[in-house]
């Protein structure tokens, strides 16, 4: 499993980087971004889903 | 000056976000608008709508076609006669519609950003034990005028580079701008004077002594290779002003207010400090201070309703946030909330610019609190008193530490 920002969504809410700072950070915006490429360790994917579920623009996604 | 207003006998066809009624508990109105409209009207102010949903406004909230953010407040002034046109209008990037708006949008995003914003902490956490020190010896403490209230204004003026020795006299500025955001047209400018004065003078200071600080990055900032009209300066700062202040202030106001009345609460924040940035969610969904306004574009059908060409929409976030069709149990404060995509900060483009500030200030206004009153409650229910119109928040908050 992956976790993708779409950077047209993003408003730069700041929930993903503070719920799982160890997936997101941010740019010099604001915004949000992926830190990792790879796949997901169990912990991380945890809190991904949950900044998933807490993104008020629905811009954060886990996938396959 | 105070119009006496006829009291609204119902909120579906005559709501008035200034009614007594709405002020004292908002909350069982909007339940009830979901349920009977749920697109509230008024014939006053000149025409406007009021979505009771999560989904009405969300869909406003991002719709800049249909919608234009040239005025944000409600009243009773026409649309024409109120600021610049669309799409910079008088306080960018609030007032402006796309494309301008992206632009004035990014310039001031990188002063507010989390890596411009978090290194304040220390600043914002020795104001605030400050703060809390001048209330030492006393049982009975005022954690809206004389704790929450005082908070924003002087983290915004240490930002924007103000000399501190002003700090008293720019509170008092501040207050006159965000007190008079609602009034009619020509008092407002008179209103604005001291602090027109106040600004040049500081922009001409900072002209000729360049620093690290806010204004220094406005004056410096560029679009397309040219320096920003004064104007833009000037209304950007206002913005700030008028954006950050009463904003943060009801939201640590509010936050206390219920720690205040829910001691099952405040030991679980005394016991758990990591449970705090949930909390703040929380705080924030449950209690959101700010409703914003759009003016309708054009006459059309939308929502189900028949929207009239500069028709007012009041948009109500704090409404979203109390959806039971976006939250579970959303009447109900849940100080852990795992799930909690609260839209206190507005939602698609506007989203609150200041967002990673008023975080800070909230979280750090609470710990400090909690660390220095870990039992509290309040001291009269009947002192307490909250503010009209489209920030929402104790005005008056006198509360029992010792
Ligand atoms: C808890 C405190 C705050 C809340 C709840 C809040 C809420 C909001 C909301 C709902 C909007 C959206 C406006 C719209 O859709 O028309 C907004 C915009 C804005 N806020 Fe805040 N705000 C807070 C604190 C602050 C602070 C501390 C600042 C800066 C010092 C600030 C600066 C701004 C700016 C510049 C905008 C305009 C962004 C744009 O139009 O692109 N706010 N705020
Ligand atoms: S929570 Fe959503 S909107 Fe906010 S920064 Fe993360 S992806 Fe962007």
């Amino acid at each position: 499993m992956r976790v993708v920002i779409d950077a047209d969504l993003c408003q730069g809410q700041g929930r993903c980087f503070s719920i799982a700072p160890s997936v997101f950070g941010f740019d010099e915006l604001g915004n949000g971004v992926v830190l990792t490429s790879g796949e997901l360790g169990e912990s991380d994917l945890e809190l991904a889903r949950l900044a998933e579920a807490n993104c008020p623009e629905h811009a954060v996604g886990v996938v396959e | 000056m105070t119009i006496e207003k006829t009291p609204v006998r119902d909120f579906a066809t005559d709501f008035d976000h200034t009614d007594p009624a709405w002020v004292a508990d908002p909350y069982p109105i909007w339940e009830e608008l979901r349920e009977r409209c749920p697109v509230a009207h008024t014939e006053r102010y000149g025409g406007a709508w009021f979505p009771a949903t999560h989904a009405g406004v969300t869909q406003i909230a991002k719709d800049t076609e249909n919608f234009t953010s040239r005025t944000v407040i409600m009243n009773d002034g026409r649309p024409d006669e109120l600021a610049l046109p669309s799409p910079i209008g008088v306080a960018p990037p609030i007032t402006s519609d796309p494309p301008f708006h992206q632009i004035a949008r990014k310039l001031i995003l990188p002063a507010f950003s989390p890596g411009a914003i978090n290194p304040l902490e220390p600043q914002v956490r020795a104001l605030c034990r400050s703060l809390l020190e001048r209330g030492s010896g006393h049982d009975v403490v005022e954690a809206s005028w004389d704790y929450a209230r005082l908070i924003p204004p002087s983290v915004i003026r240490q930002m924007l580079g103000f000399p501190e020795a002003d700090t008293d006299v720019f509170i008092d500025i501040v207050h006159t701008v965000t007190e008079s955001v609602d009034l009619p047209m020509d008092e407002r400018i008179a209103a604005f004077e001291p602090i027109e004065e106040y600004f040049v003078r500081q922009i001409e200071d900072h002209q000729a002594n360049p620093r690290d600080d806010l204004t220094t990055f406005l004056l410096n900032a560029e679009i397309d290779g040219q320096k920003l009209a004064v104007e833009h300066v000037f209304g950007t700062m206002i913005l700030i002003l008028v954006a950050g202040i009463d904003t943060t202030w009801s939201a640590i106001g509010s936050s206390l207010w219920h720690l205040a009345q829910n001691p099952s609460d405040l030991e679980r924040l005394v016991n758990e400090p990591d449970l705090m940035p949930v909390a703040i969610e929380e705080f924030l969904r449950f209690y959101a201070p700010v409703t914003m306004a759009r003016l309708v574009k054009h006459d059309m059908e939308y929502l189900g309703v028949p929207m009239k060409e500069y028709d007012w929409i009041l948009l109500g976030f704090p409404a979203a946030n109390r959806d039971p069709a976006a939250f579970v149990d959303a009447d109900r404060f849940i100080i852990d909330r795992a799930e909690n995509r609260h839209v206190a900060f507005g939602l698609g483009i506007h989203r609150c610019a200041g967002s990673n500030l008023a975080r800070l200030e909230l979280r750090v206004a609470l710990e400090e609190f909690i660390a220095r009153y870990p039992r509290f409650s309040l001291a009269d229910p009947d002192q307490v008193t909250w503010s009209q119109g489209q920030i929402r928040g104790p005005r008056r908050l006198p509360i029992r530490v010792g």
